[in-house]
């Protein structure tokens, strides 16, 4: 079989070997259901509560915070519906980005159609938010700021730190989508001022399927499933004990890493930045420095994303696009119109994300590989003047 | 996503008739940047029929696909066999396309229809 070169960590992950390790015993051995009273399921549960409490140390919150879903889109689902129903007497207005994942925008539609009113704050060209737009949209019956950690295409960091004070400040939750961020940046719930939390267990290394909510203490919301009594009442469902373990061990091992392989990744993003800016009518996308250490992420004028991911994927490369052709729609990514770039460009987006795993070879390799892959087709483009 | 088949990716990778023709006798160009397809046609026609045919084209593996396969499916066909080829003839002789990119075959169709509609409109000015 052909060697793979996987640069698509953004979209999912490996499952780490250890983190496997942990989880098999809760398939066949320990399979009790933790809400049961005999002993087999109290190794359930107590395997649940320490995959809290290495949650709630990763993110440094209280264990009574962590509540674990089927994982990101849940989370945000869950974040932004449970507040929005939970203080409509309060007010109906909630601020985000355009930039969010569709989990979020989607949602955010969703609940415009239910009565409630949207502003989708512009971002830079660097795909970061103004904080002045973001004071100037809060009104009286601003009930929700959600604003996403970092940006799962573009890899753009947002002012975390600056948007929790001033929710604080106003009084309004504030919520982040932090899929991406989680196990890669450092984050504290508290010294950041956030209310609500998304994370999703396959964004580093842990199993699909498995994701947390966190919410402050004292956070007004209201469920997204009803049933039974676990995690405290506000989820039910019997949980994904295994999963759990999982994500538990894997953000455990993400935190303890995260500067080790943060220093390694950056450095190989770099690289890999630097190479394919050589390539001319190449821009990067994204802030060169307030980007997340994996994220790459350029546009080769004159061609189109699918185009070249079917070459990439002729060597073995992983790799994704914001072009309309990698998905149903016609329409370019929203983050990179967002950004400003004209719809023609955008198609022809290539988004590389690295993990540890990744080596200065692979790198060169596509340094090496991509310049005639470009060429290629801009022989076939009208678009470029000859 | 839906696997593209053998030969649309034999035409992806090895598109046929590609380039431009300098005194081209009709020029076509069909689709839209905003969707990330343009197709251009340049055809040479001889006796109502079509002698050289080349093709540009922007887009995902079958806009390209469809565009390098339409040409050999025209070239030396009269002006009238080759409006009659369908978008449908096209994706079938490439052993089909996944159904998102069935538009892409509606460009081949349309890019040698806009090439044709060119020539006969200079030719009628003469």
């Amino acid at each position: 079989m052909q060697k793979i070169i996987y640069m698509d960590n953004a979209a999912t992950t490996k499952l780490s070997q250890k983190v496997l390790d942990e989880m098999m015993p809760y398939f066949v051995k320990n399979y009790g259901n933790p809400s049961s009273i005999y002993s087999l399921a109290q190794e359930s549960a107590s395997a649940i509560k320490e995959a809290r409490e290495k949650t709630a140390k990763a993110l440094g919150a209280q264990t009574n915070e962590i509540y674990f879903t089927s994982g990101g889109t849940e989370s945000d689902n869950w974040a932004i519906k449970g507040v929005a129903d939970a203080n409509k007497e309060k007010g109906k207005h909630i601020i985000t980005t355009s930039i969010e994942h569709h989990a979020v925008l989607h949602t955010c539609q969703y609940l415009e159609k239910q009565g409630f009113e949207v502003t989708y704050l512009p971002v830079e060209s660097n795909g970061i938010i103004n904080l002045d737009e973001l004071k100037k949209a809060i009104r009286e019956d601003t009930i929700l700021i959600s604003i996403m950690f970092a940006n799962n295409e573009i890899g753009s960091i947002q002012p975390i730190a600056e948007i929790g004070k001033i929710a604080k400040e106003k009084g309004i939750y504030f919520h982040t989508d932090a899929v991406q961020a989680v196990g890669h940046i450092p984050i504290d719930v508290n010294e950041l001022n956030i209310d609500l939390l998304s994370l999703s267990a396959h964004k580093f290394n842990g199993p699909k399927g498995v994701g947390v909510l966190y919410i402050r203490n004292g956070t007004k919301i209201s469920n997204l499933l009803h049933g039974g009594a676990q995690e405290r009442k506000l989820r039910a469902g019997t949980e994904n004990v295994a999963g759990i373990v999982g994500l538990g061990k894997a953000i455990e091992i993400a935190v303890e890493d995260m500067n080790k392989n943060g220093e390694y990744v950056t450095e190989l993003r770099d690289r890999l930045i630097n190479g394919l800016l050589k390539i001319p009518d190449t821009i990067l996308n994204g802030d060169p420095k307030l980007r997340l250490p994996g994220n790459v992420n350029v546009c080769f004028k004159y061609i189109e994303g699918e185009s070249i991911l079917l070459f990439l994927d002729q060597l073995g490369i992983c790799a994704s696009s914001g072009s309309a052709c990698t998905s149903a729609s016609l329409q370019p990514s929203h983050v990179l119109l967002a950004i400003g770039l004209p719809a023609e460009v955008a198609h022809g987006s290539l988004r590389l994300t690295l993990s540890n795993e990744n080596t200065q070879e692979e790198v060169d390799y596509i340094l090496n590989q991509l310049p005639s892959i470009v060429e290629k087709l801009r022989a076939l483009s009208p678009l470029i003047k000859k | 996503m839906e696997q593209y088949s053998k030969k649309v990716m034999d035409h992806f990778l090895n598109p046929r008739n590609v380039g431009e023709i300098k005194d081209a006798d009709g020029i076509g160009e069909v689709g839209n940047p905003v969707c990330g397809d343009i197709m251009r046609m340049y055809i040479k026609v001889k006796d109502n029929v079509i002698t050289d045919i080349k093709f540009l084209t922007y887009g995902c593996g079958a806009a390209v696909a469809t565009s390098s396969m339409v040409t050999e499916m025209v070239k030396g066909k009269t002006l009238e066999e080759a409006l009659e080829i369908s978008n449908k003839q096209v994706a079938e002789a490439l052993d089909g396309l996944p159904p998102i990119k069935m538009h892409c075959s509606n460009l081949a169709e349309e890019g040698i229809k806009a090439a044709i509609d060119d020539y006969k409109k200079k030719n009628e000015k003469k």
